[in-house]
């Protein structure tokens, strides 16, 4: 085909590529196995080159590379603009075959894209020396991204080791251009996908909820493959289902433990018991762990605030939260009285949904924007947010916005509830909401819906423009006077004590 | 653990009211008992165990309901209620953590939750003592100590200091709603320890002066924070504002599960002495957030505010 340059090519990353090799790129030297052996003899022959010989040369071969992508790109570029400007819209069937039908009219595509995927990673990997493996990875995906939905997505350099936004899924594993991959995925499954990426379901409750319903129903359809065993197989069958939903949408952490539980669910299952058994067993247990840790938890919450709502109270929410919104009503319902006040933010304008709610059922509700927080912060009397989750050393992951409402809450001397049910608690740790995040839809930041027009309409032509949308921000202890969850009340402090708790739990049983 | 709790309460509300008689004797008992300077959690544990010891029911659930009833009557008793009704919850699950199942000898579950009992307040009684010498280490020779009303606990301490051949200087504040300041001062005169009364309104002055501040606490609430004598808030506003550590010593019975968010949020009957019924209007007790606390000394050790709930967890669960 045209293989004979892009070898040569390679060739020559493969170099800088072994003699960067003490950084270690053991990504690419997977991948590349075979020539990887040869640049490695290549450099040792020649004389070894200054750190900034060899990084001018990388310069220099990266912009030719990105004139050439440039003038492929711009070719599909104007054909992707007109879909993705109809992209807000929810039809997620014709996005679903929009994209197959887009992704299959280029099968040529697929051998440039790998070459070039190469190169573009490793320039972004000498820039990232601090973060080999997973940096290497996820702008692979990053780049692999842009290239394979023919769209320029600006990358900001600061988030360029998160996993890039695109609507239509993506992976470096199944290549996406041929139609069979998707009959290789249970379509249950890739109704959900599909339903994540366009925002159809939000929320990490719902999303923990649909993405259980959806695998019992692969559990249902599953059959044991002839001489493989039903909890060794069916781990390895979902496992591609659990990649797929990934790239339609970044896993939350309600799923992933829902996720680990299933797991050691299936891995508990006897191997004397019969399939039909098997199968009945899993969804009684998903039904079960859906029962008790996300309606049961709920009812809990909402019965432990019941006391911390006094009448007379002034209540800020902000965006929406399936258990706020549960507290909420159940404490009207009880006959108190108080008032809400709901705050909202582009681009999601969730704090709408909320507003709907409640005010059916009779809530005396106010609605402000954000920025108008610190003006209403002194009429209120208590804060309750909803966590996406809440991490090891107390930070509080939630929608993004809700860290500074904690903030200014607390210059206010008001106090912050976070209510959290436990299936949510994670291990991981992190201050910031840089390291670990979700990046949206930059495009969903275009629409302002004003007299005059759009401005950012035409944001990425300008070079010196980037939009960012990110998704989460974590909030500190010392912002949060309390968590509620179904064990009880506890300061933000205390979470390893409840992680520790579950964990002997599990270990015990 | 929490269906448990909630139970235990419905069963008592539908049924048993202790008898006028069985009721003065109760009281009698813990007044007795608190005449010997025994903290008031203790006294009741001692009542409550002497009423195990009388109790004329035939049923765990019966004994469960009385106990509890017996304990609501030592509460309305007396005025400062958040220890009474922490170390009594504490006990109450303490003793009952023995296995119940297989007991039909209802007379020889009795015996045993006797001597659980006794060895709980055996355990209690000495828990000032252990305090004192865990905290010791902390006072240093030649320190200023401030300290606010009276609290046995804070003397047992001071005293042990003292003992252990360090010189030290207390300030104590009168705290005039009933000047018990006065009283510890008079306390730690007998003791020999140099000590001085200051007006509750000159925490502030007095503070630059001041190596390090101590308090007891009533309750130690789940958030780390504590529930103390009225004037206690702003003398932990103002060590933090000056930077001066601010020490707490409690016993581990009076850690509560209440999560206060402010002041509001303490119990009104709590707060309001019924004894002063011309100035009923001041309140009794006042709120400590726990990021005014630097530690809490207590007998299952030095802990930081955020690792009450960690214990609180651990007694409770």
């Amino acid at each position: 085909m045209s293989s004979p340059s892009p070898k040569k090519q390679d060739k020559e990353e493969q170099k800088q590529k072994a003699v960067k090799a003490g950084e270690g790129k053991k990504g690419q030297g997977k991948e590349d196995g075979g020539s990887g052996g040869g640049g490695e003899h290549g450099a040792a022959v020649k004389k070894p080159t200054t750190k900034a010989e060899r990084r001018a040369l990388q310069e220099a071969q990266r912009k030719a590379k990105e004139e050439r992508l440039a003038a492929q790109g711009k070719g599909t570029a104007k054909q992707t603009t007109s879909t993705s400007g109809g992209g807000a819209k929810r039809s997620q069937a014709s996005k679903g075959g929009e994209g197959g039908a887009k992704l299959e009219g280029k099968p040529l595509e697929v051998p440039r894209p790998t070459r070039q995927r190469n190169s573009s990673s490793s320039t972004s990997v000498t820039t990232d020396d601090h973060r080999p493996n997973k940096s290497s990875k996820s702008s692979k995906k990053a780049t692999e991204q842009q290239v394979e939905t023919g769209r320029r997505v600006k990358q900001l350099q600061l988030f360029s080791h998160l996993q890039q936004y695109s609507k239509a899924p993506s992976s470096p594993t199944l290549p996406w251009h041929s139609v069979s991959t998707y009959t290789s995925i249970h379509p249950a499954i890739i109704k959900l996908g599909l339903h994540y990426s366009h925002g159809v379901i939000c929320g990490s409750n719902s999303r923990c909820v649909a993405m259980l319903a959806a695998f019992k129903k692969v559990i249902n359809d599953y059959t044991t493959p002839v001489q493989k065993e039903l909890r060794r197989d069916l781990d390895a069958h979902i496992r591609p289902f659990i990649n797929f939903l990934t790239h339609c949408r970044p896993l939350s952490v309600s799923m992933g433990n829902a996720i680990k539980y299933l797991k050691r669910e299936i891995s508990k299952i006897g191997p004397d018991q019969s399939e039909s058994e098997a199968k009945r067993l899993l969804c009684a247990t998903i039904d079960e762990y859906l029962e008790l840790y996300i309606v049961k938890a709920g009812t809990e919450i909402s019965k432990l605030c019941q006391n911390i709502i006094k009448d007379n109270d002034v209540i800020l929410v902000y965006a929406f939260s399936s258990v706020v919104q549960r507290v909420l009503l159940d404490a009207h319902c009880s006959g108190r009285q108080f008032r809400v006040i709901v705050v909202d933010s582009r681009p999601k304008m969730e704090g709408r949904h909320m507003l709907r709610t409640l005010v059916q059922k009779g809530v005396k509700c106010s609605y402000v924007l954000i920025n108008a927080v610190s003006y209403i912060m002194k009429e209120v009397s208590k804060v309750i947010v909803g966590a996406h989750s809440l991490l090891a050393n107390g930070y509080v992951m939630s929608r993004i916005g809700t860290s500074q409402v904690a903030l200014v809450a607390r210059s206010f001397n008001v106090p912050v509830l976070v209510c959290c049910e436990t299936y949510k608690f994670s291990d991981r740790v992190q201050t910031d909401s840089i390291v670990n995040n979700e990046l949206g839809d930059p495009n969903d930041l275009v629409q302002i819906n004003r007299r005059q027009g759009n401005f950012l309409t035409g944001w990425k032509d300008i070079p010196c423009l980037g939009l960012l949308n990110l998704v989460y921000d974590v909030t500190s202890p010392d912002l949060v006077s309390m968590v509620i969850t179904e064990l009880g009340v506890i300061p933000c402090t205390s979470v390893p004590v409840v992680l520790r708790i579950s964990r002997d739990e599990t270990a015990a049983v | 653990m929490g269906e448990q709790g909630v139970a235990v309460r419905a069963s008592v509300s539908s049924e048993s009211q202790l008898t006028e008689q069985e009721t003065d004797e109760l009281v009698k008992e813990f007044e007795a008992a608190l005449d010997q300077n025994l903290s008031e959690a203790v006294a009741a544990i001692q009542t409550l165990l002497k009423f195990i010891k009388t109790c004329k029911v035939g049923t765990i659930s019966g004994l469960r309901a009385e106990l509890k009833v017996a304990t609501e009557t030592l509460i309305k008793a007396r005025t400062s209620t958040v220890s009474v009704s922490s170390g009594c919850e504490l006990f109450l699950r303490f003793i009952t953590m023995t296995s119940l199942e297989g007991q039909n000898d209802f007379e020889d579950l009795r015996r045993k939750l006797i001597k659980r009992g006794d060895m709980y307040l055996q355990k209690v009684a000495d828990s000032r003592q252990k305090i004192a010498h865990i905290a010791n280490p902390f006072i240093r020779d030649g320190t200023t100590i401030l300290t606010h009303s009276r609290s046995r606990v804070v003397y047992c301490l001071l005293k042990e200091a003292m003992s252990s051949g360090k010189r030290i200087k207390v300030f104590v504040t009168a705290s005039t709603i009933d000047n018990s300041g006065e009283e510890m001062h008079q306390l730690l005169q007998d003791a020999k320890v140099p000590s001085k009364v200051i007006l509750d309104s000159a925490v502030g002055f007095i503070m630059e002066e001041v190596d390090l501040v101590i308090v007891g606490a009533e309750g130690v609430a789940e958030s780390g924070g504590i529930i103390n004598k009225i004037g206690t808030y702003q003398m932990a506003v103002m060590a933090k504002a000056l930077n001066k550590p601010f020490y707490v010593v409690a016993e581990s019975f009076k850690f509560v599960r209440m999560y206060p968010l402010n002041q509001g949020d303490l119990p009104n009957d709590e707060k309001y002495t019924s004894v002063n019924s011309s100035e009923d209007s001041h309140p009794y007790i006042d709120y400590s957030p726990p990021q005014y606390i630097t530690l809490l000394f207590s007998d299952i050790g030095v802990l930081t505010p955020s690792a009450v709930s960690d214990e609180l967890i651990k007694l409770y669960l």
